[in-house]
Protein backbone atom coordinates (compact mmCIF):
# COMPACT_ATOMS: atom_id res chain seq x y z
CA UNK A 1 0.00 0.00 0.00
CA UNK A 2 1.52 3.59 -0.88
CA UNK A 3 1.13 6.02 1.20
CA UNK A 4 2.21 9.32 1.65
CA UNK A 5 4.19 8.12 4.47
CA UNK A 6 5.40 5.48 2.47
CA UNK A 7 6.63 8.09 -0.67
CA UNK A 8 8.34 10.33 2.07
CA UNK A 9 10.31 7.55 3.35
CA UNK A 10 11.63 6.97 -0.16
CA UNK A 11 12.22 10.32 -0.96
CA UNK A 12 14.15 10.99 2.33
CA UNK A 13 16.51 7.84 1.79
CA UNK A 14 16.85 7.28 -2.01
CA UNK A 15 20.65 8.28 -1.69
CA UNK A 16 20.80 5.48 0.94
CA UNK A 17 19.84 2.89 -1.57
CA UNK A 18 21.49 4.73 -4.86
CA UNK A 19 25.10 4.59 -2.89
CA UNK A 20 23.88 0.96 -1.98
CA UNK A 21 23.48 0.19 -5.01
CA UNK A 22 26.57 1.71 -6.24
CA UNK A 23 28.57 -0.11 -3.72
CA UNK A 24 27.47 -3.77 -4.28
CA UNK A 25 27.41 -2.90 -8.09
CA UNK A 26 30.69 -1.57 -8.09
CA UNK A 27 32.19 -5.03 -6.31
CA UNK A 28 30.56 -6.95 -9.01
CA UNK A 29 31.50 -5.23 -11.83
CA UNK A 30 35.30 -5.26 -10.59
CA UNK A 31 35.00 -9.11 -9.65
CA UNK A 32 33.55 -10.12 -13.12
CA UNK A 33 36.39 -7.35 -15.31
CA UNK A 34 39.02 -9.05 -13.23
CA UNK A 35 37.84 -12.35 -14.57
CA UNK A 36 37.64 -11.37 -17.96
CA UNK A 37 40.36 -9.04 -18.58
CA UNK A 38 42.87 -10.54 -16.22
CA UNK A 39 45.89 -12.79 -17.22
CA UNK A 40 45.32 -16.25 -15.99
CA UNK A 41 46.63 -19.68 -16.99
CA UNK A 42 44.48 -22.99 -16.09
CA UNK A 43 46.65 -25.61 -17.20
CA UNK A 44 46.50 -29.35 -15.23
CA UNK A 45 49.68 -28.68 -13.12
CA UNK A 46 48.72 -25.03 -11.59
CA UNK A 47 44.89 -25.78 -10.70
CA UNK A 48 46.19 -29.06 -8.54
CA UNK A 49 45.50 -28.65 -5.00
CA UNK A 50 48.13 -26.51 -3.04
CA UNK A 51 49.21 -28.73 0.16
CA UNK A 52 52.08 -26.72 0.97
CA UNK A 53 53.87 -28.31 -2.19
CA UNK A 54 53.61 -31.49 -1.07
CA UNK A 55 51.86 -34.71 -3.27
CA UNK A 56 48.14 -34.81 -2.70
CA UNK A 57 46.93 -38.01 -1.94
CA UNK A 58 43.43 -39.31 -0.93
CA UNK A 59 39.77 -37.32 -0.84
CA UNK A 60 38.99 -34.46 1.89
CA UNK A 61 35.53 -36.25 1.71
CA UNK A 62 36.51 -39.29 3.80
CA UNK A 63 34.67 -40.26 6.92
CA UNK A 64 35.85 -40.05 10.25
CA UNK A 65 34.53 -40.58 14.08
CA UNK A 66 31.81 -38.54 15.36
CA UNK A 67 33.77 -38.57 18.40
CA UNK A 68 35.49 -35.26 16.94
CA UNK A 69 32.58 -33.97 16.32
CA UNK A 70 30.79 -34.74 19.26
CA UNK A 71 33.61 -33.72 21.27
CA UNK A 72 34.27 -30.46 19.34
CA UNK A 73 30.57 -28.95 19.77
CA UNK A 74 30.16 -30.04 23.18
CA UNK A 75 32.96 -27.73 23.96
CA UNK A 76 32.25 -24.75 21.91
CA UNK A 77 28.78 -24.98 23.60
CA UNK A 78 29.49 -25.47 27.27
CA UNK A 79 32.48 -22.82 26.54
CA UNK A 80 30.01 -19.86 25.36
CA UNK A 81 28.07 -20.95 28.49
CA UNK A 82 31.28 -20.10 30.52
CA UNK A 83 32.15 -17.01 28.71
CA UNK A 84 28.27 -15.58 30.17
CA UNK A 85 29.06 -16.42 34.00
CA UNK A 86 31.77 -14.04 33.89
CA UNK A 87 29.49 -10.64 33.33
CA UNK A 88 27.60 -12.07 35.92
CA UNK A 89 30.99 -13.09 38.37
CA UNK A 90 32.06 -9.61 37.69
CA UNK A 91 29.14 -8.38 39.26
CA UNK A 92 28.43 -11.26 42.01
CA UNK A 93 27.63 -8.79 44.62
CA UNK A 94 25.91 -6.08 42.90
CA UNK A 95 23.12 -8.69 41.71
CA UNK A 96 22.83 -10.13 45.14
CA UNK A 97 20.37 -13.16 45.34
CA UNK A 98 17.99 -12.30 42.19
CA UNK A 99 21.04 -12.91 40.15
CA UNK A 100 22.20 -15.91 41.96
CA UNK A 101 18.58 -16.75 40.81
CA UNK A 102 18.90 -16.14 37.27
CA UNK A 103 22.05 -17.50 36.84
CA UNK A 104 20.60 -20.93 38.25
CA UNK A 105 17.60 -20.27 35.80
CA UNK A 106 20.54 -20.32 32.90
CA UNK A 107 22.54 -23.02 33.97
CA UNK A 108 19.93 -25.76 35.40
CA UNK A 109 18.49 -26.80 31.77
CA UNK A 110 22.55 -26.51 30.08
CA UNK A 111 23.37 -29.20 33.39
CA UNK A 112 20.28 -31.05 32.72
CA UNK A 113 21.69 -31.14 29.22
CA UNK A 114 25.03 -31.71 30.60
CA UNK A 115 24.22 -35.12 32.95
CA UNK A 116 22.20 -36.13 29.63
CA UNK A 117 25.38 -36.06 27.41
CA UNK A 118 27.73 -37.77 30.05
CA UNK A 119 25.41 -40.90 30.76
CA UNK A 120 24.64 -40.93 26.96
CA UNK A 121 28.14 -41.74 27.27
CA UNK A 122 29.02 -38.71 24.20
CA UNK A 123 32.43 -38.19 26.01
CA UNK A 124 33.29 -41.43 26.04
CA UNK A 125 36.41 -41.73 23.97
CA UNK A 126 37.30 -45.28 24.17
CA UNK B 1 48.36 23.49 -2.81
CA UNK B 2 50.01 22.40 0.12
CA UNK B 3 53.23 20.68 -0.96
CA UNK B 4 54.31 19.87 2.67
CA UNK B 5 52.56 16.59 2.87
CA UNK B 6 54.04 13.34 5.08
CA UNK B 7 53.02 10.94 1.96
CA UNK B 8 53.97 10.66 -1.30
CA UNK B 9 52.50 9.63 -4.40
CA UNK B 10 53.60 7.16 -7.07
CA UNK B 11 55.75 9.45 -10.42
CA UNK B 12 53.07 9.71 -13.17
CA UNK B 13 53.99 7.51 -16.50
CA UNK B 14 55.14 9.90 -19.32
CA UNK B 15 52.08 10.78 -21.60
CA UNK B 16 50.19 13.69 -23.22
CA UNK B 17 48.79 15.91 -20.54
CA UNK B 18 46.64 19.17 -20.52
CA UNK B 19 44.52 20.87 -18.70
CA UNK B 20 42.39 18.84 -16.04
CA UNK B 21 43.40 15.13 -18.71
CA UNK B 22 46.31 12.94 -19.06
CA UNK B 23 46.52 10.64 -21.94
CA UNK B 24 49.13 7.90 -21.43
CA UNK B 25 49.23 4.04 -22.32
CA UNK B 26 47.53 1.33 -20.72
CA UNK B 27 50.39 -0.73 -20.27
CA UNK B 28 51.65 2.11 -18.31
CA UNK B 29 49.08 2.37 -16.30
CA UNK B 30 48.98 -1.41 -15.36
CA UNK B 31 52.56 -1.42 -14.69
CA UNK B 32 52.89 1.46 -12.43
CA UNK B 33 49.18 0.04 -10.25
CA UNK B 34 51.28 -3.68 -10.36
CA UNK B 35 55.06 -2.42 -9.39
CA UNK B 36 53.25 -0.81 -6.02
CA UNK B 37 51.26 -3.89 -5.15
CA UNK B 38 53.22 -6.29 -5.09
CA UNK B 39 52.39 -9.52 -2.79
CA UNK B 40 55.18 -11.27 -1.75
CA UNK B 41 55.60 -14.64 -0.96
CA UNK B 42 58.55 -15.29 1.50
CA UNK B 43 59.98 -18.79 0.95
CA UNK B 44 62.04 -18.25 3.58
CA UNK B 45 64.47 -21.64 4.31
CA UNK B 46 67.31 -20.23 6.30
CA UNK B 47 69.17 -16.81 7.29
CA UNK B 48 68.36 -14.48 4.61
CA UNK B 49 64.77 -15.19 5.71
CA UNK B 50 65.94 -13.76 9.07
CA UNK B 51 66.69 -10.78 7.05
CA UNK B 52 63.73 -10.51 5.24
CA UNK B 53 61.69 -10.06 8.75
CA UNK B 54 64.16 -7.24 9.30
CA UNK B 55 63.04 -5.61 5.94
CA UNK B 56 59.76 -6.24 6.70
CA UNK B 57 60.07 -4.65 10.12
CA UNK B 58 59.79 -0.98 11.33
CA UNK B 59 63.04 -0.57 10.77
CA UNK B 60 63.14 -0.73 6.82
CA UNK B 61 59.33 -1.31 6.58
CA UNK B 62 58.49 -2.79 3.47
CA UNK B 63 54.96 -1.15 3.38
CA UNK B 64 56.38 1.85 1.99
CA UNK B 65 56.85 0.00 -1.17
CA UNK B 66 53.00 -1.60 -0.94
CA UNK B 67 54.28 -5.01 -0.15
CA UNK B 68 53.44 -5.05 3.87
CA UNK B 69 50.52 -7.72 2.20
CA UNK B 70 52.48 -11.43 2.70
CA UNK B 71 50.70 -13.97 0.80
CA UNK B 72 51.34 -17.61 2.01
CA UNK B 73 49.25 -18.96 -0.61
CA UNK B 74 51.16 -18.85 -4.19
CA UNK B 75 47.27 -18.07 -5.56
CA UNK B 76 47.56 -14.86 -4.29
CA UNK B 77 50.95 -13.90 -4.33
CA UNK B 78 52.46 -11.81 -7.46
CA UNK B 79 56.53 -11.95 -6.53
CA UNK B 80 58.07 -15.07 -4.83
CA UNK B 81 60.98 -14.30 -2.91
CA UNK B 82 63.19 -17.68 -2.19
CA UNK B 83 65.17 -17.04 0.51
CA UNK B 84 67.89 -19.50 1.98
CA UNK B 85 69.17 -23.01 0.53
CA UNK B 86 67.38 -24.86 -1.46
CA UNK B 87 67.59 -28.57 -1.23
CA UNK B 88 67.09 -30.56 -4.36
CA UNK B 89 64.41 -32.48 -2.53
CA UNK B 90 62.38 -29.45 -1.62
CA UNK B 91 62.81 -27.98 -5.63
CA UNK B 92 59.33 -29.91 -6.93
CA UNK B 93 58.12 -27.88 -3.68
CA UNK B 94 59.17 -24.68 -4.80
CA UNK B 95 58.82 -25.42 -8.56
CA UNK B 96 54.60 -26.26 -7.83
CA UNK B 97 54.63 -23.23 -5.49
CA UNK B 98 56.15 -21.36 -8.38
CA UNK B 99 53.74 -22.85 -10.89
CA UNK B 100 50.93 -22.51 -8.85
CA UNK B 101 51.57 -18.49 -8.08
CA UNK B 102 49.14 -16.19 -9.81
CA UNK B 103 49.73 -14.45 -13.10
CA UNK B 104 52.14 -12.39 -13.93
CA UNK B 105 54.47 -13.72 -11.38
CA UNK B 106 58.27 -12.52 -10.90
CA UNK B 107 60.74 -14.75 -8.49
CA UNK B 108 63.54 -12.57 -6.81
CA UNK B 109 66.16 -15.28 -5.70
CA UNK B 110 67.64 -13.59 -2.10
CA UNK B 111 71.14 -14.39 -0.91
CA UNK B 112 74.07 -16.20 -2.14
CA UNK B 113 72.38 -19.89 -1.80
CA UNK B 114 68.99 -19.29 -4.05
CA UNK B 115 71.23 -18.19 -6.35
CA UNK B 116 74.04 -20.31 -6.87
CA UNK B 117 73.64 -22.76 -3.74
CA UNK B 118 76.23 -20.38 -2.09
CA UNK B 119 78.94 -22.05 0.01
CA UNK B 120 77.04 -25.37 -0.10
CA UNK B 121 78.34 -26.92 -3.03
CA UNK B 122 77.31 -30.58 -2.12
CA UNK B 123 75.58 -32.84 -3.61
CA UNK B 124 72.39 -32.06 -1.58
CA UNK B 125 72.21 -28.86 -2.49
CA UNK B 126 70.29 -27.11 -5.52
CA UNK B 127 72.92 -24.93 -6.70
CA UNK B 128 71.01 -21.96 -7.76
CA UNK B 129 66.74 -22.07 -8.20
CA UNK B 130 67.34 -21.17 -11.66
CA UNK B 131 67.93 -24.50 -12.04
CA UNK B 132 64.09 -25.28 -12.27
CA UNK B 133 62.46 -21.55 -11.93
CA UNK B 134 63.32 -18.94 -14.33
CA UNK B 135 64.48 -15.64 -11.90
CA UNK B 136 64.23 -12.21 -12.44
CA UNK B 137 66.72 -10.38 -9.54
CA UNK B 138 69.16 -11.80 -7.93
CA UNK B 139 70.48 -10.16 -4.41
CA UNK B 140 73.89 -10.78 -3.82
CA UNK B 141 75.39 -11.27 -0.29
CA UNK B 142 75.43 -13.74 2.92
CA UNK B 143 72.91 -12.83 3.80
CA UNK B 144 72.24 -9.42 2.53
CA UNK B 145 71.05 -6.48 4.29
CA UNK B 146 67.62 -5.61 4.32
CA UNK B 147 68.63 -2.38 2.38
CA UNK B 148 69.85 -5.08 -0.31
CA UNK B 149 66.75 -6.69 -0.46
CA UNK B 150 64.68 -3.54 -0.35
CA UNK B 151 67.47 -2.87 -3.55
CA UNK B 152 66.39 -5.96 -5.22
CA UNK B 153 62.71 -5.30 -4.67
CA UNK B 154 62.90 -1.86 -6.36
CA UNK B 155 64.97 -3.35 -9.23
CA UNK B 156 61.69 -5.52 -9.71
CA UNK B 157 59.66 -3.01 -9.81
CA UNK B 158 61.37 -1.25 -12.52
CA UNK B 159 60.75 -4.85 -14.41
CA UNK B 160 57.38 -4.99 -13.40
CA UNK B 161 56.60 -1.29 -14.42
CA UNK B 162 58.35 -1.69 -17.91
CA UNK B 163 57.05 -5.11 -18.98
CA UNK B 164 55.28 -5.31 -21.94
CA UNK B 165 51.75 -6.67 -21.63
CA UNK B 166 51.88 -9.06 -24.34
CA UNK B 167 55.21 -10.79 -22.78
CA UNK B 168 53.51 -13.27 -21.45
CA UNK B 169 52.23 -14.52 -24.06
CA UNK B 170 54.99 -13.94 -26.62
CA UNK B 171 56.67 -17.01 -27.76
CA UNK B 172 59.58 -16.31 -25.86
CA UNK B 173 58.56 -16.35 -22.79
CA UNK B 174 56.40 -19.71 -23.92
CA UNK B 175 60.22 -21.03 -24.70
CA UNK B 176 61.16 -19.89 -21.54
CA UNK B 177 58.58 -21.80 -19.39
CA UNK B 178 58.97 -24.74 -21.41
CA UNK B 179 62.67 -25.18 -20.75
CA UNK B 180 61.75 -25.36 -17.55
CA UNK B 181 58.90 -27.47 -17.78
CA UNK B 182 56.51 -25.74 -16.40
CA UNK B 183 52.45 -25.50 -18.18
Amino acid sequence: MITNNNIEFLQNHIGIFIQALVAVGFVALVMVLTHIIGPKRKTDQKLENFECGIEVHGDARMPFSVKYFLTAILFVLFDVEIIFFYPWAVNFKYLAASGFLKILIFIIPLLLGFYYVIRKGALKWE
Amino acid sequence: MKTNVNFNIAEPPDGYKGPGFMATRLEKVVGLARAKSLWPLPFATSCCGIEYMATMGANYDLARFGSERMSFSPRQADLLMVMGTIAKKMGPVLKQVYTQMAEPRWVMAVGACAASGGIFDTYTVLQGIDKIIPVDVYVPGCPPRPEQILDGIIKIQELVKNESLRRRNSVGYKELLAGYGIE
